[in-house]
């Protein structure tokens, strides 16, 4: 039997169109904006100003606070101006907008294809240079790579967990980095291995990906330590504690850490990203977008500069479809619609997906029928029926009580409502009017 | 200029529906009415279109012109209550006596309440007891079921006769040995084919658990219920059993007689009447099972199966309230 979460889940139709579409360079654009808040927390603060000229890789906002990271260009050529930009969360950002000139690159990064293996780093030396060079979480949560790697006083790191599992629909960018690159993959794994200081990382792929972990599997007797694990297709054990629950069978209190159970999570296009940073001085600056889509005519994964606008994906890709509805800068399940087709490509963009018209569209709602089917598949063990009718009805105590602050919104409720009800909105709702109430509490 | 459309996510939504669940249970009553119709003749589907088409017109009237919430009936609902309000009728009733009960089902058990998922208690078990207690000679006179009748086209004009719980019930106050009396009962295979009198529903074991099966490999309901429902029965009325055989029958024929496996199966899995987490569906089946035994071996009627998950019923919003789902992190929040 295949490994998995233990609770709940969904399945969605996989439909990715784009698996075995190696990945190619997307041409850099004219003229790109970089937005300075592309992670979760304090946006970086600009050092450039209008007229420098920057060249590719050279820090241009650098981190301002304890969660945050730099931003370097993606692009040489003269900054244009710093203005704001409509970015993927739908709102207008500072951003810093470059006029692109030629593509010199900063002189300290290794530009050579060549593998390298060895490394010779003390475990601070690497997170300084992970932290210089600006790496996020790059499955999507955009978390600052290097906080995840020094553990809180008196917690021990046990063992470092690779996410390759991809379990949102369409998706195909991780899956063709581990084809692509496994081998820097791996070079990146034993150096994140180093930075925590652990002897065992396991690599979480889930079973619809075999070539991918047959492949990894060729290379693992050079890399002591690593080990693959195959999981079965199940929604969203790409969830942080899911994948761990799934991995090493132990779960994350409510309200905690990964690292209170000993495990790290990083994801397989970070652990690339680190390759990068530590053996080739190269910041984060590009990163594999999948482009896809029912109607799309050629569904396609593409290394991207930052701050490319994703027309210009959807250009390459065939141009937009007459009947889209929707596009969304993720997955269909918890990705977020995007409402212009200007929005640059940041460092969370694992894909850009195009919508139909007909599937874009809310069913009509129907009154719940108390079928349980909601509860059944929260991976939480929450009961999405009673946390919408909480909210509903402003009961925001009890519902703290019921744990709503458990949710991880990754959808499975609305997904499998026969009744199409918006639980996850009014559950976001909820998580809002809770989190506002414990801020309002912590302050008196 | 370019619309689109932005909505929160999740972009893509699963394919259930309310009416995919409520047909996927009528499909699975459909072996079972095969079966009525070979064992009863055209009562089983007199009985059963009457209460059907009633309910649709009840639902259609009630929702479009009193409550205003639109016409409801294409979900399917109110078609799945008249039928399980007829499978739980014998098939010799008069239509006048059907019509009064899914009224009372559909109107007074589940429109009056605001409609589909706000009923508190089985509509179609209201429906039935409600008939049961009003007109108990005409509810509790079964036609004998003959394969492929003779009277085939009798409707009314059938032989009826007591069920076997009546009979065991009859015993019992005789003071009659049990043992004894489980000598005169078919056996086993008769019962499961079906050639044991009851309501239209409570025939044909091997048609019941057919529909059951579908109805799990279609992920309409989950094993909880019913499962918990007929493990309680065995476990209570064998413990009765090997306390003193003369007084109690074997456990074998409380699970296969009357509506027992048609009731765990259909009408105590009714979604809206029933607790939402597995551990309530299985606190909510131990009750019912418990109260079926008793009142089977102590309560004025014999058959108690639509008592017990009517008053299981009231007790689901305490279920609910105390029998969470696990949380995940919990056990290592607890340590």
């Amino acid at each position: 039997m295949l490994k998995t979460f233990a609770k709940g889940g969904i399945h969605p139709p996989e439909n990715k169109f784009s698996a075995d579409k190696k990945v190619e360079r997307l041409p850099i654009p004219k003229k790109v904006s970089v937005p300075v808040s592309q992670h979760i927390g304090a946006p970086s603060k600009v050092i450039v100003k209008k007229g420098d000229i920057v060249k590719t890789g050279q820090l241009i906002a650098e981190q301002s606070g304890f969660v945050s990271a730099n931003i370097h260009s993606p692009v040489s050529g003269k900054v244009f101006k710093i203005d704001l930009v409509t970015d993927t969360s739908g709102y207008r950002h500072q951003a810093i907008i470059i006029n692109v000139e030629g593509d010199e690159w900063d002189e300290k990064i290794d530009r050579s294809e060549e593998l390298k293996k060895d490394f010779d780093l003390t475990s601070e030396e690497i997170i300084k240079k992970i932290q210089e060079a600006g790496i996020v979480g790059l499955g999507g949560a955009t978390f600052p790579s290097h906080i995840k790697l020094m553990p809180p006083k008196g917690m021990k790191s046990e063992v470092l967990i690779i996410n390759g599992v991809e379990c949102e629909p369409y998706l195909t960018s991780d899956h063709r980095l581990m084809l692509e690159k496994a081998e820097e993959m791996l070079v990146g794994i034993k150096i994140l291995m180093k930075a925590l200081n652990v002897k065992k990382a396991i690599i979480g792929i889930e079973n619809n990906k075999e070539d991918a972990i047959e492949h990894i599997n060729s290379f693992l007797k050079d890399y002591s330590g690593v080990e693959v694990v195959p999981l079965k297709v199940q929604y969203p054990q790409g969830g942080e504690k899911q994948l761990i629950k799934s991995v090493i069978n132990r779960e994350v209190p409510s309200g905690e850490l990964p690292i209170s159970v000993g495990a790290v999570v990083h994801n397989v296009g970070t652990a690339y990203a680190v390759y990068e940073a530590v053996q080739k001085n190269k910041p984060l600056f590009e990163r594999v977008v999948t482009i896809t889509g029912k109607s799309l005519k050629n569904p396609a994964n593409y290394l991207v500069r930052f701050g490319t606008p994703i027309s210009n994906l959807i250009d390459v890709a065939g141009g937009l479809p007459e009947d889209t509805g929707k596009i969304i800068g993720g997955g269909p399940m918890m990705g977020k619609a995007l409402n212009t087709t200007e929005v640059p490509v940041a460092k969370g963009t694992s894909g850009i997906l195009i919508l139909p018209k007909e599937e874009s569209k809310r069913r009509e709602v129907k009154p719940c029928i108390r079928c349980a089917k909601c509860i059944e598949v929260c991976p939480m063990g929450l009961e999405p029926y009673l946390l919408m009718t909480l909210a509903e009805k402003a009961m925001h105590e009890r519902s703290e009580k019921e744990d709503v602050m458990d949710c991880i919104e990754c959808g499975s409720c609305s997904y499998t409502c026969p009744s199409d009800r918006p639980l996850l909105d009014y559950i976001r709702l909820g998580k809002i009017q809770v989190g506002a109430m414990r801020r309002a509490k912590s302050m008196k | 200029m370019l619309k689109l459309i932005v909505s929160l996510s999740p972009h893509q939504l699963g394919k259930n529906s309310v009416e995919k669940l409520m047909y996927g249970v009528i499909i699975a009553l459909i072996p079972i009415l095969i079966a009525s119709v070979w064992f009863y003749g055209w009562g089983a589907i007199v009985v059963s279109l009457t209460a059907v088409i009633s309910a649709i017109v009840f639902e259609f009237l009630i929702s479009k012109y009193i409550l205003k919430i639109g016409n409801t009936i294409g979900d399917g609902s109110a078609a799945l209550t008249g039928l399980l309000l007829a499978f739980n009728l014998p098939s010799n009733l008069p239509i006048w006596l059907i019509i009064i009960g899914v009224f009372v089902a559909i109107v007074i058990g589940k429109m009056s309440f605001g409609g589909l998922g706000n009923n508190p208690f089985n509509p179609a078990l209201v429906g039935r007891v409600f008939l049961l207690i009003s007109w108990p000679v005409q509810m509790t006179s079964w036609p004998i079921p003959s394969p492929a009748s003779e009277k085939f086209l009798g409707y009314t004009d059938v032989v009826t006769g007591p069920t076997l719980l009546g009979q065991m019930s009859e015993a019992m106050r005789n003071g009659e040995s049990m043992k004894v009396f489980s000598d005169r009962i078919p056996n086993y295979f008769e019962i499961l084919t079906g050639s044991v009198g009851g309501s239209i529903g409570e025939i044909a074991g091997f048609a019941l658990i057919a529909g059951f099966v579908y109805m799990l490999a279609r992920k309409v309901i989950t094993w909880h219920i019913p499962i918990s429902i007929l493990s309680t029965v065995f476990i209570f009325s064998r413990i009765l059993w090997l306390v003193n055989p003369e007084k109690f029958i074997i456990p074998f024929f409380h699970l296969f007689s009357g509506g027992m496996l048609f009731s765990a199966i259909f009408m105590a899995t009714d979604y809206v009447t029933s607790p939402m987490s597995k551990k309530g569906q299985i606190v909510f089946g131990v009750g019912i099972g418990i109260l079926t035994i008793v009142i089977r071996i102590w309560g004025a009627f014999p058959e108690g199966v639509s008592f017990a998950i009517l008053l299981m019923n009231a007790t689901v919003p305490i279920i609910n309230m105390y029998m969470k789902p696990k949380r995940f992190g919990e056990t290592i929040k607890e340590k």
